[in-house]
């Protein structure tokens, strides 16, 4: 019996327990109405755990996003998220997500920066695993000397889990890319764990105005029976895998297994594509990208951009912009065909290791075009005045030559 | 006519910083301005630098984190300047020509260099005994965040009274979830107070006496508010 037609599951036009209609998805996302709130990024991680009919979570504190997993803490005291626990570790915290998972449940946890690196071993594990499990990663440096601020460098760590990888502008984003995140990464298509993406502090702490769905409309149950691969079956995988795994055997039937495998995660990877465009409005957002000088980047160095953009409008010079919201599956189509006319394609970026600049080199034709920059890091943050700055002595260094 | 008002609150921890900014902004908010506040600090601790930024404005506001080029800049506690507590050095730094210094004490603090480099920028600096105020007032050193606000507001117009009464009534007047801190402290201020509405009163009362003082010094300096487009 799959959950859409268990008589124990409030199905679609019934109250839950807390009196919150269920709702479809698309209505909840693109007809209801919005009200207006003004909250800190964490108010707003509770306020989507809140409407995403979310059955268990794991908290471990960790700044900045500590706020955030005792908010869902007074929400399952309230009744809104079915089981809440704390873990002993970032580790352990995602091997519970996992086992939950395995189990049928809707999972959401939170964690940042050094969290995320103790936690890793578990993210390709839940992908190879197809555990649409929700991390919303809050950035903050990883590296020594130790800092709490944002640093964007931890989603490099990331990229090739085979988690889906979302990155969020803003409060609004998170909002929106937390319920939309579960939607796509429950998909039996797609089945894959999510990672929403925002930028510690710049998002979490900062009060800003986001248009929220209704309080009392929430999402549509988790539906584990539409999982592709058998839920808790020891005979098949992905449990098969465990029980007996290849690691014990070495000849080409193992290898051919774990790189098909692989490849399933990979094309899974691609199909959530399709939903997700239609959710997000694309995977990516462009301005004026008929403009010599285009700023391509994600997350909070969007906004930065924005107000170069308005800075550069002052001074006569069109600058365009790309907003890059999904980091996986890369759009690389659509990043090829929004920087076909650039001279200059600048990619700002909250971390020294220009990670970004390299995704989109590796996409774009003339890569000669893409500069890494401006950089900062470590909690800096990066004035519109800078990016203008670098912009227009950059330029002017390549034309001397 | 400014399209963009930054302000960029220096101070120690423990001592509000962070609940001015985000006070102001929703005061802002409640105006129908655009606002954007957010708050840098390192792991938590009392007495050490933490800053808190509101940046205000008639169009939408997309840029967030340190602000590096205020046109006020709030010095909450006297080692802000004294031993350098601030993210800057010097603790004005990145300050606009003819921006504004709020300073919480009634003694003058700043070298020979800083006043020089002040009067450079045309800056107003105005002194206010904000820990003083909260303590007549409110009997309670941990209303200097209010008194500070006030003073702002006094020397800049930037939201009126009523949003500041409405904002605090959102920030104080229900259940509000905050870190370990600040939640300690929350707790200590309404100890303080028999009633919630007697917390709000008094906190009103010092925003006012602030705010009383920066329009009289103005008055005195000549000096006309900051307006909004």
């Amino acid at each position: 019996m799959g959950t859409h037609e268990n008589p124990n599951v409030p199905q679609i036009g019934t109250a839950n327990k807390k009196g919150q209609i269920i709702t479809a998805p698309e209505e909840i996302f693109f007809t209801s109405e919005r009200t207006q709130a003004f909250l800190t990024g964490s108010e707003v991680i509770k306020e989507a755990v809140k409407r995403s009919s979310v059955d268990f979570s794991v908290a471990y504190p960790i700044t900045p996003q500590s706020e955030a997993s005792s908010l869902v803490g007074e929400l399952y005291a309230d009744g809104y998220v079915g089981d809440y626990m704390r873990g002993e570790s970032e580790f352990a915290v995602m091997g519970q997500c996992a086992g939950a998972a395995f189990g049928g449940a809707r999972v959401f946890t939170t964690t940042a920066g050094p969290g995320t690196l103790r936690a890793f071993e578990n993210f390709p594990m839940w992908a190879g695993a197809r555990l649409p499990i929700q991390v919303v990663f809050t950035v903050r440096g990883v590296n020594s000397p130790l800092t709490i601020q944002p640093d964007t460098l931890e989603i490099a760590f990331m990229l090739e889990t085979g988690m889906l990888l979302w990155h969020a502008e803003d409060a609004q984003d998170l909002f929106d890319f937390m319920m939309k995140g579960y939607i796509v990464a429950e998909l039996p298509e797609v089945h894959l764990p999510i990672g929403v993406i925002c930028d510690g502090f710049f998002v979490t702490h900062t009060k800003d105005v986001v248009n929220m769905t209704p309080e009392n409309v929430a999402l549509p149950h988790y539906n584990p029976y539409a999982n592709p691969t058998p839920v808790m079956d020891m005979e098949t995988a992905p449990i098969r895998h465990m029980r007996d795994p290849f690691i014990m055997k070495s000849n080409y039937i193992s290898y051919m297994t774990h790189a098909s495998w692989q490849l399933e995660v990979k094309a899974a990877m691609e199909r959530s594509r399709k939903m997700t465009r239609k959710l997000l409005n694309g995977l990516i957002e462009v301005e004026n990208p008929d403009a010599e000088i285009l700023l391509v980047s994600s997350g909070t160095a969007v906004s930065q951009s924005r107000e170069a953009i308005r800075l550069f409008r002052d001074k006569g010079v069109k600058v365009g912009l790309v907003k890059i919201k999904t980091i996986r599956p890369f759009p690389k189509e659509e990043i090829r065909e929004a920087t076909k006319n650039a001279k200059y394609i600048f990619v700002p970026e909250f971390n020294v290791a220009g990670w970004m600049a390299r995704e989109i080199a590796s996409v774009v034709e003339r890569n000669e075009r893409v500069i890494a920059g401006p950089h900062v890091a470590g909690g800096m943050t990066m004035p519109p005045e800078v990016i203008v700055e670098e912009v227009e002595r950059t330029i002017a260094r390549m034309n001397k030559k | 006519m400014k399209t963009r008002i930054n302000v960029r609150m220096s101070g120690l921890g423990g001592q509000g910083v962070v609940t001015s900014a985000h006070i102001l902004a929703m005061a802002a908010s409640k105006e129908n301005l655009f606002a954007i506040s957010n708050p840098f600090f390192g792991a938590e601790k009392r007495m050490a630098p933490a800053e808190a930024y509101a940046r205000i404005g008639p169009e939408k506001i997309y840029d967030r984190g340190e602000l590096v080029f205020p046109d006020v800049v709030m010095v909450f506690h006297p080692q802000v300047i004294t031993m350098g507590k601030s993210y800057t050095m010097p603790f004005f730094s990145g300050l606009k020509k003819n921006g504004i210094v709020i300073i919480n004490d009634d003694i003058d603090l700043l070298s020979d260099a800083e006043k020089e480099g002040l009067a450079n920028l045309n800056a107003l600096v105005f002194y206010v005994p904000a820990t003083k105020i909260a303590h007549e007032v409110a009997g309670t050193e941990l209303a200097t965040n209010m008194a500070m606000i006030g003073s702002l507001v006094g020397l800049t117009n930037v939201v009126s009274m009523n949003a500041l009464d409405l904002a605090l009534q959102d920030r104080f007047g229900k259940k509000y979830v905050a870190s370990g801190g600040t939640a300690t402290l929350d707790e200590a201020i309404k100890k303080k107070f028999a009633k919630k509405e007697m917390l709000l009163q008094k906190n009103l009362e010092t925003i006012r006496q602030g705010f009383d003082r920066a329009v009289e010094f103005a008055k005195n300096a000549h000096y006309t508010p900051i307006m909004m487009a």
